[in-house]
């Protein structure tokens, strides 16, 4: 069927206009769609969450259901894929349900220190001068501190009336260590937009510092801010995994993959099950976040823009050159 | 270049100070004490606490108690004496002699029932090289012990005379080197081969090292090559090349990715740079445009990374300190707090952020000799 010139005209202008309304987070999201790793990372994080919602009623037995008969069981199908542990709890339901715990420290951990690196970072960024030289001097000699000591204040200051809101409170100390480094870098943002002209443009037509921050600063400084946010989860999800390991995190029976490794490293000669697969959770949890925040950087990075583009252009070509030698080996 | 370390070193001196009082403040705020349990868990009456508490100054109001403490830190770089650990003092136990000593003591005691402190260890007479040691008390042989604890003794023995301070260092150092010297050439090619299946297997597990937890790291190498394979010992630190492979590893595996990783990006960017081509252009070899003009200029935010680096692997890492059961002093830096050891808390935390101070400083000082274009002031 033939295209007559108007239709083929308005369809030229159609596919212009769907270029140019392409915005910045469409265009993030393509990016990080054409990166197979960030791909994968995603569809394990989706899997995770899946777990996170099923954790109460889908896992073939409960967390926390001893079954003193069948202990140290190494793996079986198909009732104990992953083992038992001591008390005869089902290694595999166990590991389901600590999806719960990394999930959620990840998503409080990052919230926590999003919002107070925000506050803190976007006062001393706006203000600038002597405010934010002490701000920052001051942040300075909080990175001086080991984390623990910083931790254990928090948990304990923080009330706790049941075993969950307590467990909480851990995602919440995790997570307000985390706060420097996203103030340091939504201040270096603040910094460095705020002598920009739209900045001044908004000043003079009245717009006062709450609204220039919110309105102007905040949305321009969000693709880094999300993308330290992204690259810092893994780091919370560690923390935890670490303080629970000593002994410090997740309460039992509630079970946290540091925990499970903390747990069953003793025996680790005659019932390595025990370390394996709670081992495999934490490392395969960070590897996805790892990649989707690597992704997302490279998604969302103005300087690294292109790249993408150029390097499959190339790999298109070189492919191609691959096919015309094979065909030319054929005819040969 | 002189004034420049002074001003650095004079700037330094409030912000440790500040760090000592938020410190100070911060364990007054935690509830709990040194005392309010004791080593067993039971609570302690509240009359044996007032006591304690009155020994160790710790009745006194808290503004005071920290001039006492500063007093005796910077007059006669003394920590104090241990809150939790009667008859030591804080300088001792990072200082003095390993404690692993009185761990194997524990050991051996809860073995032979006999009094640990007064234990003496000696060779059989005439059987040198042996696999058994004479257990004496008070020069009356107790009992022996086999191969497995002499070979526990050997183990440890050696770094026994060392202080846990230079047990950590030395884990740190070792670590520190195998992160630099497997992380930077590994950046490097996957540089130069960017997009080939090198640069793509590199960036794998330099991504897998940053993603692996290192007490996990360190059970995995424990269960492949000490307990499956026998290739390794599972424990200690020093005694020959084959105990210090594993810690060092497990300890400088994240370390490694993240230089490599760094490397690569900052290779990536300075290899497309002007000069590199007129380095080129002048027919210099490749190797050497590498190696001289571009590595140069890439090692810089390497150098940035190491400073806070090895102020924290330089006074121990908990987790492999506690997986390997060597006797650093990464371990006080849970315990103290877990424990509420005031004095070692301080003494913990005081010399890590000295360490981080010093080693700022010296990467500071690094980054104008590899970039002249850097100037102090």
């Amino acid at each position: 069927m033939a295209e007559t010139a108007s239709e083929r005209r308005r369809r030229e202008e159609e596919e212009q206009f769907a270029e140019r309304g392409v915005s910045l987070w469409q265009d993030a999201w393509r990016r990080l769609l054409r990166n197979r790793m960030a791909v994968v990372g995603l569809i394990f994080i989706g899997l995770m969450v899946f777990c996170f919602i099923t954790a109460d009623f889908l896992p073939p037995y409960s967390y926390r259901t001893a079954d003193y008969d069948n202990t140290r069981i190494a793996p079986r199908w198909p009732d104990h894929i992953f083992g038992t542990d001591k008390l005869g709890r089902d290694v595999f339901s166990r590991v389901w349900w600590g999806t719960r715990v990394s999930l959620t420290v990840g998503v409080v951990g990052s919230l926590t220190s999003l919002i107070i690196g925000i506050t803190y970072g976007s006062i001393a960024g706006y203000l600038g001068g002597q405010v934010d030289n002490l701000m920052m001097r001051f942040v300075d000699v909080m990175y001086g501190f080991p984390t623990l000591l910083f931790i254990i204040l928090i948990m304990v200051v923080l009330p706790s009336e049941s075993a969950i809101q307590g467990m909480l409170n851990i995602f919440i100390a995790i997570g307000v260590v985390g706060w420097m480094g996203m103030s340091r870098l939504i201040r270096g943002q603040f910094l460095s937009l705020r002598e920009k002209e739209f900045v001044l443009a908004a000043q003079m037509i009245g717009a006062g510092p709450a609204r220039i921050i919110s309105r102007h600063l905040l949305p321009n400084s969000l693709g880094p801010a999300i993308v330290t946010l992204t690259l810092g989860i893994p780091g919370l999800i560690l923390t935890e995994a670490t303080l629970s390991f000593i002994g410090l995190g997740v309460p039992p029976p509630y079970p946290s993959w540091g925990q499970m490794v903390s747990e069953g490293w003793r025996g680790l000669r005659a019932t390595p099950h025990l370390t394996i697969y709670p081992g495999l959770a934490i490392t395969m949890t960070m590897l996805a976040f790892n990649f989707v925040g690597d992704g997302l950087r490279d998604a969302l990075d103005p300087t690294m823009r292109g790249t993408a583009l150029v390097s499959a252009a190339r790999r298109k070509k070189r492919r191609k050159k691959k096919m015309a030698r094979k065909a030319a080996a054929k005819t040969a | 270049m002189q004034r420049f370390i002074v001003q650095r070193v004079l700037w330094n001196i409030p912000v440790l100070i500040l760090i000592t009082i938020v410190t100070f403040g911060m364990m007054q705020i935690v509830p709990g004490g040194p005392f309010t349990a004791s080593s067993s868990g039971r609570p302690v009456p509240p009359e044996i606490k007032a006591n304690m508490e009155a020994k160790y100054g710790l009745d006194k109001p808290v503004w005071q108690q920290y001039t006492n403490y500063m007093n005796r830190l910077l007059l006669h770089f003394d920590f104090g004496p241990s809150l939790r650990r009667p008859g030591s003092s804080v300088n001792s136990m990072l200082f003095g002699p390993n404690y692993m000593v009185e761990v194997l003591r524990e050991q051996l005691r809860a073995t032979f029932g006999t009094k640990a402190s007064s234990m003496t260890f000696a060779e059989p007479p005439g059987l040198s090289d042996s696999s058994v040691l004479v257990v004496k008390t008070n020069g009356e042989t107790v009992g022996y012990i086999g191969i497995g604890w002499a070979e526990r003794l050997a183990a440890i023995g050696r770094f026994l005379t060392l202080a846990p301070v230079m047990v950590s260092a030395q884990v740190g150092l070792v670590s520190i080197l195998i992160a630099l010297l497997i992380g930077v050439p590994l950046g490097i090619v996957s540089a130069l081969r960017q997009n080939s299946w090198i640069d793509y297997v590199a960036m794998f597990f330099s991504m897998l090292g940053v993603s692996i937890p290192n007490f996990l790291l360190g059970i995995m190498l424990i269960l492949l090559f000490a307990l499956t394979w026998e290739l390794l010992p599972t424990y200690g630190w020093g005694n020959d090349w084959k105990q210090v492979l594993m810690p060092a590893v497990t300890l400088g595996t994240a370390g490694m990715a993240i230089i490599a990783r760094l490397t690569r990006a900052s290779m990536l960017e300075v290899i497309r740079a002007d000069y590199i081509r007129t380095a080129r252009a002048k027919g210099l070899k490749e190797g050497v445009v590498i190696v001289r003009h571009a590595l140069k200029n890439a090692l810089i935010p390497v150098t940035t990374v190491l400073g806070p680096m090895m102020a924290a692997w330089l006074t121990g890492s908990f987790m492999v300190e506690w997986v390997f059961s060597i006797g650093g002093i990464g371990k006080f830096f849970i315990t103290a707090v877990t424990d509420r050891d005031y004095t070692l808390i301080m003494g913990t935390i005081l010399l890590y952020s000295v360490a981080l101070v010093l080693f700022n400083l010296i990467v500071d000082i690094a980054y104008g000799f590899i970039d002249p274009r850097i100037r102090f002031d």
